[in-house]
């Protein structure tokens, strides 16, 4: 390792106030736009499940069955 | 050869093999990121001229590289879609935009903050940096275009019409550091011959240029799949899908 203590890593010499930040944010947006997909995904499974439960019980049968 | 094709038409075929791709993509694009950041955080010399600043080369410069990529990623796929109508290079085309818009966001917010040490100013109405908010502009340009039309064949097409005209600002971001006095560096890491990086300092940086283009591709097919399971809601494959989901 570069550093030779924690505290060093962390103020960088000064630049640990610009260093930290930047990879923090993007480790943020990173985050973002690898859960945005899969929560909409998600969702969208969730409700086309609802939608078949009740074509199911209003008309006894559904893809469930079939499978 | 035309089977293929007929494949990559075929909305469930994409999903399955998108899935089956994302299996291992994501985990080690996620092991790829990590690490490349713990290296070039930890385990290198920091630069003699600029100090530790210039770590965040390592999430600028792949950010950068890879949204302008993911522009040629949604121009093709635009013309694609224009060209042979082909709906599922539509889906490409939405599914990239907003991918690019982050990593281009990410490219000129990290850019902001290495500047202010360096150049001792966050933002200068710079060639190289105005033609970047172009492009984040572009990118967030086809996302609004999407959602404004109703008619999403119509959408689809302002889409790709722009993306392909805001193709030319593609070579003005690669060349404003060499048209233009410009504050921003050319490039140090050439194909033909020597980069003017160290070695120590090279191979951190390929690492996470090479995660950020998985990135890129992970977020693209997550983007696809959740896109073609909302346009093909009303087919069987999809709601054996949401059938499975739904007993779990």
């Amino acid at each position: 390792m570069y550093f030779d203590s924690f505290q060093a890593l962390l103020t960088m010499n000064g630049h640990g106030i610009y260093v930290w930040p930047a990879y923090l944010i993007t480790i943020v947006v990173i985050t973002a736009v690898l859960v945005a997909p899969l929560r909409r995904r998600n969702r969208l499974l969730e409700q086309l499940a609802a939608e078949l439960r009740r074509t199911e019980s209003a008309t006894g049968s559904g893809v469930r069955g079939e499978q | 050869m035309w089977t293929f094709f007929h494949k990559l038409g075929s909305p469930p075929w994409l999903y399955a093999i998108a899935g089956a791709i994302l299996r291992w993509l994501v985990p080690v694009t996620l092991v790829a990121l990590v690490g490349g950041m713990v290296w070039g955080l930890l385990f290198t010399a920091p630069d003699f001229r600029q100090g530790n600043s210039y770590r965040i080369i390592y999430i600028h410069v792949p950010a950068a590289v890879v949204a302008l990529a993911g522009y040629y990623v949604m121009a093709i796929a635009g013309a694609i879609s224009l060209i042979w109508r082909m709906k599922m290079a539509d889906v490409v085309m939405k599914a990239a935009a907003p991918v690019g818009a982050a990593l281009t966001f990410i490219a000129l917010l990290t850019g902001a903050i290495w500047g202010k040490p360096t150049w001792g100013t966050w933002w200068v109405w710079d060639a190289r940096i105005t033609s970047m908010l172009i492009l984040l502009f572009l990118y967030l340009g086809v996302v609004a275009l999407y959602e404004a039309f109703d008619n999403k064949e119509a959408a689809g097409k302002a889409c790709a019409v722009l993306s392909l005209v805001g193709m030319v600002n593609i070579p003005i971001i690669y060349k404003s550091v060499d048209w233009w006095y410009s504050l921003h560096q050319p490039a140090s890491i050439k194909f033909s011959g020597e980069s003017t990086i160290d070695p120590s300092m090279l191979y951190p940086l390929l690492l996470m240029i090479a995660a950020f283009y998985a990135l890129f591709t992970c977020c693209l097919l997550m983007n696809m799949r959740a896109e073609l399971l909302q346009r093909e809601s009303r087919t069987q494959w999809v709601k054996k899908i949401a059938g499975k989901e739904s007993r779990r």
